[in-house]
């Protein structure tokens, strides 16, 4: 049975031609610079790279025994957990919540699905603009109630911001799957729980939240991911890995060692162990939390 | 496929059409990192440039903000596409300075010219800044400014103080400042941009106290900070302490906090004279007043320092485009282009006569702001301590320094251990940057 579902290729060239440019496409902007990367951590150069000098593992010794890059790698785990988590589960929450409404459904769901469409850097312009407490609206309202919102300076409060800003964004995304997720349900088990006299609750955590965990699932390895590289435009914009270095993740990190402080050798020896990270996280997430995700 | 194929010969043709006819004329590429007016600024000096010859046709292209700027010139250099002339913010000038194979001297190109280079036309202060220690001048001042004190009239007079006679020292400051928050005609009594260029750097300067070895860097690019001296204890312990109740609030590392100030949130404010254009757009009653300075440190006032952009011009060019960026330099020279570039935009002029002839057309008395930052860099003959401040990662010794301060505000930390971590802490990053 099975082998006559599966499309098979007269021709031995085509299905190498139709993949071409997929591998093309991996091959320019992953294994190049990824290549790049590797080989410029074991250098030390100046900016112009007028002077080379190969250094081995010199600049993985170095950032790994500096006291800020664990630091940073605390922070990364921080904003990572909270952002996932907070990101994931209001977007449940609304999704559930969009699922019971009736009238003006696709009114509500398409004002939900907004905030995805924002660019990273500009949603933390409009969070800036918002509680920035040199000239934030809002900001400016909670430090008129007497509460002392300064996350220039207080670096609780900026992770606070961040993480808010960052899972905002990611708030829209989540919230289109669980949609998806929860409309292939089938209502008859809902209703003979129903009929059973399970409660709203009890429905929800026996039922529902178990038959999307396929989704869950997914959500978590792409949040994650998320919060660990696209959310640079956001800290970026926000606090610039600030105050003192509270926000300053892992990739705001090769970013700043890299760019602005032109350390090349530790930037890309950063980013060659950042690429280690998520390579073992999304092996992991695969391979241990997928056997136990139940796929109805 | 067929038609995408001839749009492109016909673009290919295009270009090589326009390469041909403009032949003749050797272009120079400019990158620069100037938005909104100054970018207009920037335009209209190359279009002029143009139009006052034949030879040459200088091309500016926009990189974005200051280190993406640099970033992209060093790409560039890397990739052998360098620009002619890029324009590298004062930060970045230790940065440049440790390129000696990349960079050619501005002092030699204009004397490729045909005109001999004689630094005494130039305002002293900034030619330092920018000059090797024999007084070679390598890259060309664009845009130089210095910090100034800026106040808020209306709320000097609410707090019961003299409108017309800002603070001059830091002390008379502080006090003004407090009286401001407790006389509750502002909530905030000072804030400043920058404390790392402000308050540590143009503080050594100005009141001559040595920011490290080495004549600050500009002697040899093996520096030790010398920013944990009391004098600098003192000066940001007393910042640290009117944090405490606001009286002093931080707006961030670099100019955000001129929003605090405009807002009419601050009473005093201290930010570069580059500055001043935002503060006049919002209409509010200010004045403005020197830099203030510490009293019990023995030369001050001696001269603060100019940041801002300097012009540096890429090696391994032709001699062709290198006579092409001196007629510019040159250009960019002449008394009339340097006074209106000085009156138009707020930068400081780079040559002495377009400062004699602005104060001859009496600008300066209906514009007494735009005199105070040539005053204090004329003051006095720039000292080992005042030359300016030079690293060869002088941005991120400045994060350094911003990612401690914070702390000290934040209250995790006093003054003293502030500055002896920004001390540790850059040290150890110049040792690493100059290899060793």
């Amino acid at each position: 049975m099975a082998s006559s579902t599966r499309v098979t290729f007269p021709n031995k060239l085509l299905p190498y031609l139709l993949l071409a440019p997929q591998l093309a496409i991996t091959a320019i902007f992953f294994y190049w610079p990824a290549s790049q990367a590797i080989y410029q951590s074991v250098l030390r150069e100046d900016p112009f790279g007028l002077s080379t000098q190969f250094v081995g593992l010199g600049n993985f010794r170095r950032v790994i025994s500096d006291p800020n890059y664990l630091n940073s790698l605390h922070v990364t785990v921080v904003f990572s957990i909270a952002t996932a988590l907070i990101a994931m589960a209001l977007a449940l929450l609304l999704a559930v919540m969009a699922d019971k409404v009736i009238r003006g459904k696709g009114i509500y769901r398409t004002l939900m699905i907004w905030p995805y469409a924002v660019a990273p850097a500009i949603a933390g312009m409009l969070w800036l603009f918002l509680f920035n407490p040199s000239m934030g609206t809002l900001a400016y309202l909670i430090r008129s109630a007497g509460y002392n919102w300064d996350p220039l300076l207080n670096g609780n409060q900026a992770m606070v911001l961040v993480v808010s800003a960052a899972s905002w964004k990611q708030i829209s995304y989540n919230f289109l799957f669980f949609v998806a997720g929860l409309q292939s349900i089938p209502k008859s088990l809902i209703e003979a729980a129903a009929i059973d006299g399970a409660g709203e609750t009890k429905r929800f955590w026996t039922i529902i939240f178990p038959l999307l965990a396929p989704t869950t699932f997914f959500l978590l390895v792409v949040n994650t991911v998320y919060a660990f590289f696209d959310t640079f435009g956001i800290i970026h914009a926000v606090t610039s890995g600030g105050p003192g270095k509270a926000t300053e993740t892992l990739v705001y990190k090769v970013y700043n060692d890299g760019f602005v402080n032109l350390i090349l050798g530790d930037s890309a020896a950063q980013s060659v162990i950042l690429m280690v990270i998520v390579i073992a996280l999304t092996a992991i997430q695969f391979r241990y939390v997928e056997r136990k995700v139940h796929y109805g | 496929m067929t038609n995408c194929g001839t749009r492109l010969s016909l673009a290919l043709g295009i270009i090589l059409a326009s390469s041909t006819s403009s032949f003749a004329v050797t272009e120079i590429s400019w990158w620069h990192a100037m938005t909104g007016a100054n970018n207009e600024v920037v335009e209209t000096l190359a279009k002029e440039f143009n139009e006052s010859q034949s030879d040459y046709k200088v091309v500016p292209v926009f990189k974005g903000t200051y280190p993406e700027t640099l970033n992209a010139g060093i790409a560039a250099f890397r990739a052998k596409q360098a620009p002619d002339i890029m324009q590298v913010f004062d930060a970045g000038t230790g940065v440049m300075m440790g390129a000696q194979g990349a960079i050619k001297p501005v002092a030699d190109i204009l004397s490729m010219g045909g005109s001999t280079f004689d630094k005494s036309l130039y305002l002293p202060g900034i030619v330092s800044y920018y000059s090797k220690p024999d007084g070679t001048m390598l890259s060309f001042p664009y845009n130089s400014s210095s910090p100034i004190l800026y106040y808020n009239k209306d709320i000097f007079k609410k707090a019961g103080l003299d409108e017309n006679n800002p603070p001059k020292t830091w002390p008379e400051v502080w006090e003004a400042a407090k009286k401001i928050k407790t006389s509750g005609a502002a909530n905030c009594g000072f804030t400043s941009t920058w404390l790392t260029w402000i308050h540590t750097e143009n503080f050594a300067a100005w009141n001559d106290l040595s920011y490290g070895s080495n004549e600050n860097g500009i002697g040899g690019t093996d520096v030790e900070l010398k920013i944990n001296a009391p004098i600098f204890v003192k000066h940001f312990q007393e910042l640290a302490d009117l944090a405490k109740d606001g009286t002093f609030r931080y707006g961030g590392r670099t100019s955000e906090a001129k929003q605090l100030f405009i807002s009419g949130e601050c009473g005093i404010f201290t930010e570069s004279s580059g500055g001043l254009g935002d503060v006049i757009k919002s209409g509010m009653n200010y004045g403005t007043g020197q830099l203030p300075y510490e009293p019990e440190a023995k030369g001050a006032p001696q001269n603060t320092i100019p940041g801002g952009a300097s012009l540096w011009v890429f090696a391994g060019k032709s001699d062709e485009q290198y006579k092409g960026v001196a007629a510019f330099f040159n250009f960019l020279s002449k008394t009339e282009i340097q006074a209106r570039l000085h009156q138009v935009s707020g930068y400081l002029p780079v040559t002495l006569a377009a400062y004699e002839e602005t104060k001859k057309s009496g600008f300066y008395e209906k514009n007494p702001a735009r005199e105070i930052p040539i005053k204090q860099m004329l003051g006095k003959a720039p000292t080992e301590n005042s030359k300016g401040v030079r690293l060869v990662n002088l941005p991120q010794v400045r994060d350094i320094q911003n990612e401690e301060y914070e702390n000290m505000l934040a209250g995790k930390q006093t003054a003293q251990q502030a500055l002896d971590n920004a001390v540790k802490r850059g040290n150890a990053a110049i040792k690493q940057a100059i290899g060793q």
